[in-house]
């Protein structure tokens, strides 16, 4: 609760950056790491995705807390027993929920967030499109006759300029 | 009385906004030159009275007068001076009166230096920018008095969180906000040009300078807080796709498209609309990461709905100022009818597809941000959007615009010539080959890897090509060359050097989420851990009194091949009054890589500590290369012809006859 109450006020005080609470050299401790490298660079890898719950926008590998800790352990214990990386993500998920995924699931209420980007994209590059051939169109802008209300303008200037 | 003096200043600032927002905009319509002059005098009139509002608050500060809510809040008789002071813009209240600080700071240099500006562009611009102000005086004044007295005084204050305690963070938010609030400026052009119903290449010309004064600006803010968090943190991370971040991030992007949209629009006279969309969306973002930041939404929907007179507040305003340039948008918007015609190749071409990928980066980015808090504000359940997101979503848009950002310089107006182009970038593609094969057989490496080293290899040697060619390198004897060199305008320099600076930036960012090394363990006094090729030898910790802070410091001796290459004392530091602690991180920094080392924990009695150390390969390239993306920025701002609007360049306006003609257009129009 500190550390949550601590993260506000960073926020308050803070232009940039939201931080963790506190400003400890975050995350893994020396007793956590397992002792197969390649079985616990997946746990980092694992770690990164997911997030703690009781910090702002902290994945498990950079927090401090308590929780956080307790996740990394969990992580580890399921990796050791043999799971893959989807059925430890999986396990989490289903003690935790969905908002512990830094990487949203793709499914109904998140279809807008992952297809967004790419709508926008093209959506954007038809705009372009359109907007070049129009552009590239041989027409020939100078032709167009003056507007009346150019016309008046350009003889006013012409009899203020001192000839 | 200090304090009530810096009170009653802002009060008073407000009044000659108001006077500022209206008598000039009124002038302009008519034609009434004393009642557009009364914006030059108002605007320099303001960034005296905010001044001596800030002035004030400082002076609070700095004599640490706790009978001052704010002062007691934020700061401590035994904090450093350097802290006291930047303790005045280090919280809230302090920050939006530095805010209406720079808002009005970028007014008067408006009217001081705008001089030969159309008089009816000028005090419309300036009326803008006071109705800005206007809004954020009375959300200071209504909302985050900064002035309030706490009676009676507390003997000392609380303090100020130490992470703000760093030299870095103590200049971030000041650079940020000449960034952020820059871009009003430009905003404020934007709606006078919309409300003149006119945009050509002078009036791109005039916003220019100021676009790019803002980006350079931002640029450096981001930066500063980025380096930041890389050695204060302690785990050598510097970026985090906060959405605190990504609202500074924001304004950054949309604000690179703008200006290079605004060259299009100086150069063809096209483009009209979409850059004054740009101008305002930008300030628009920079709005938005105001209200983001300062409205608390972001830690909780909850904490906003406790205490939401600040957030609503600016979300009000947010929705005036962006509603109502967006109406005025689509009114005036669709008159602005672009001149120049050109074909899909070309520098047009070019800055358009920059602009197309920028603009949807950007997009993609906000919505990321802002998607939890919608899809939480229709009942849709909670979701987190994290770094993995954005990583997925951002990166491969940055490939095409680097591929493009090589080839743009090389293509002329209106029709370029692809192939012709290409052929003139071989040296790049051999380049980008070589960089792309050496990283591919590193340890460890990755397709990111690869393709990161080849495209910084392909933007750098490209951006030379350009330059080459530019000064007929090898075609032309050196000296001529050089002579060139020097006779280049300043703005093609700071292109080149921005774009180079990009380049080397891609170097350290890729080089460091590739090949980072750590090693995380306990370590006794006399233990040696290999990371790298380095060694690093742990010597013991001592304890170390500070001015503000108690410290453990330890220190670690650190060979390579058995040669001595530096010693490094990372620090764990205490503040007793604040009650909380830092890591201060020992950086050695070096071009192939920092070695990076932090104190942890205690372990046991034996003098034992949890030790972490990192090699974070070429990272200092990423430092540099930002450094040199500013340079060229302000190299750019250098430039003469950028000097249209500084009073050296009058004599030139008022020999040319055409000048004033185009200025009294202006004005009858």
């Amino acid at each position: 609760m500190t550390r949550r109450v601590l993260s506000a006020a960073a926020v308050l005080l803070v232009a940039l950056f939201l931080l963790s609470g506190t400003g400890h050299a975050g995350g893994v401790q020396p007793d956590e790491i397992l002792s197969d490298p390649a079985l616990e660079a997946r746990a980092r890898e694992i770690g990164r995705e997911l997030r703690c719950l009781v910090c702002q926008n902290q994945s498990i590998d950079e927090s401090n807390a308590e929780l956080a800790r307790d996740m990394r352990i969990l992580v580890r214990a399921r990796l050791q027993e043999g799971d893959t990386d989807r059925e430890v993500l999986d396990y989490v998920v289903s003690r935790y929920g969905d908002f512990v995924r830094l990487r949203p699931p793709f499914q109904t209420s998140t279809y807008l967030l992952w297809c967004g980007p790419a709508l926008i994209l093209m959506a954007g590059t038809i705009a372009v499109v359109v907007f070049v051939r129009n552009r590239a169109r041989t027409r020939d802008d100078a032709a167009r006759p003056l507007t009346d209300a150019e016309r008046a303008r350009l003889a006013a200037l012409l009899r203020d300029q001192p000839r | 009385m200090i304090v009530e003096l810096g009170h009653f200043a802002l009060i008073l600032a407000l009044a000659v906004a108001v006077i500022q927002g209206t008598l000039p905009m009124l002038g302009a319509a008519r034609n009434h030159g004393p009642w557009m002059d009364v914006a030059r005098t108002a605007a320099l009139g303001q960034v005296a009275l905010v001044g001596l509002s800030f002035a004030c608050l400082m002076y609070a500060y700095v004599v640490s007068d706790f009978s001052v809510l704010n002062v007691v809040r934020n700061s401590h008789s035994l904090k450093p001076m350097l802290y006291k002071v930047s303790g005045t813009w280090g919280n809230h209240e302090g920050s939006m009166l530095l805010w209406v600080l720079i808002l009005a700071l970028f007014g008067a240099a408006v009217a001081a230096w705008g001089r030969n500006l159309p008089p009816a562009l000028k005090a419309r611009t300036l009326a803008v920018q006071a109705w800005i102000a206007i809004g954020f005086y009375l959300f200071i004044l209504l909302t985050s008095n900064p002035f309030t007295r706490m009676l009676p005084p507390p003997a000392d204050g609380l303090g100020l969180n130490p992470l703000l305690q760093d030299p870095g963070l103590a200049f971030h938010p000041p650079l940020l906000y000449l960034g952020y609030v820059g871009f009003s400026i430009v905003f404020s052009f934007a709606i006078a040009a919309l409300i003149e119903g006119r945009v050509d290449a002078a009036w791109a010309r005039w916003v220019r300078p100021w676009t790019l004064a803002a980006w350079v600006f931002l640029t450096a803010g981001i930066a500063l807080g980025s380096w930041w968090a890389y050695y204060e943190l302690g785990w050598g991370g510097w970026w985090f796709w906060d959405p605190v971040e990504n609202a500074s991030f924001l304004p950054w992007l949309t604000g690179t498209a703008l200006l290079h949209s605004a060259i299009v629009v100086e150069k063809r006279e096209t483009l009209k609309a979409w850059t004054i969309f740009l101008a305002i969306v930008t300030f628009g973002l920079s709005l938005l990461g105001t209200f983001l930041v300062r409205s608390g939404v972001l830690t909780s929907v909850h904490a906003f709905a406790t205490d939401p007179t600040r957030g609503v507040f600016i979300l009000l305003l947010l929705v005036i100022v962006l509603g109502g340039s967006f109406a005025l948008f689509a009114w005036r918007g669709p008159q602005l009818a672009g001149g120049g015609l050109f074909r899909p190749v070309s520098r047009e071409g070019g800055l358009l597809l920059n602009n197309l990928i920028l603009s949807t980066a950007a997009a993609a980015v906000l919505l990321g941000t802002l998607y939890p808090l919608m899809l939480e504000a229709v009942g849709g359940g909670k979701v987190s959007v994290g770094p993995p997101f954005f990583n997925a979503v951002f990166v491969p848009l940055m490939g095409p615009l680097i591929i493009a950002m090589a080839v743009g310089p090389l293509l002329p107006w209106k029709r370029g010539d692809l192939s012709g182009a290409l052929q003139r970038l071989w040296i790049a593609g051999v380049a980008a080959a070589l960089a792309g094969a050496w990283a591919w057989t590193r340890d460890m490496s990755t397709l990111l890897g690869l393709l990161g080293m080849a495209m910084a290899a392909w933007l750098l040697v490209g951006t030379l090509v350009e330059l080459a060619g530019r000064i007929q390198l090898f075609r032309l004897p050196l000296t001529d060359s050089l002579r060139r060199l020097i006779g280049l305008p300043r703005s093609a320099i700071g292109m080149t050097l921005a774009h180079a600076g990009l380049a080397i930036a891609i170097v350290g960012m890729t080089g460091d989420s590739v090949w980072k090394q750590e090693a995380i363990q306990v370590m006794a006094p006399g233990e040696t851990v290999t990371v790298g090729r380095h060694s690093y030898t742990f010597e013991g910790a001592r304890d170390v009194v500070g001015p503000n802070y108690l410290a453990i410091r330890g220190t670690f001796r650190v060979e390579r091949d058995g040669r001595p290459v530096t010693v490094l004392e990372p620090e764990r530091r205490r503040y007793p009054v604040e009650r909380n602690e830092t890591t201060e991180a020992a950086i050695h920094p070096t071009w192939l890589g920092d070695l990076y080392v932090t104190l942890g924990d205690s372990q046991g009695g034996n003098g034992a500590f949890v030790t972490r150390i990192y090699f974070n390969p070429f990272i200092l390239w990423l430092w540099t290369g930002v450094g040199l993306m500013v340079g060229g920025g302000l190299v750019s701002l250098a430039d003469r012809r950028f000097r249209v609007g500084a009073p050296a360049a009058r004599r030139t306006q008022s020999a040319s006859p055409a000048r004033p003609a185009a200025a009294k257009e202006v004005v009858t129009s």
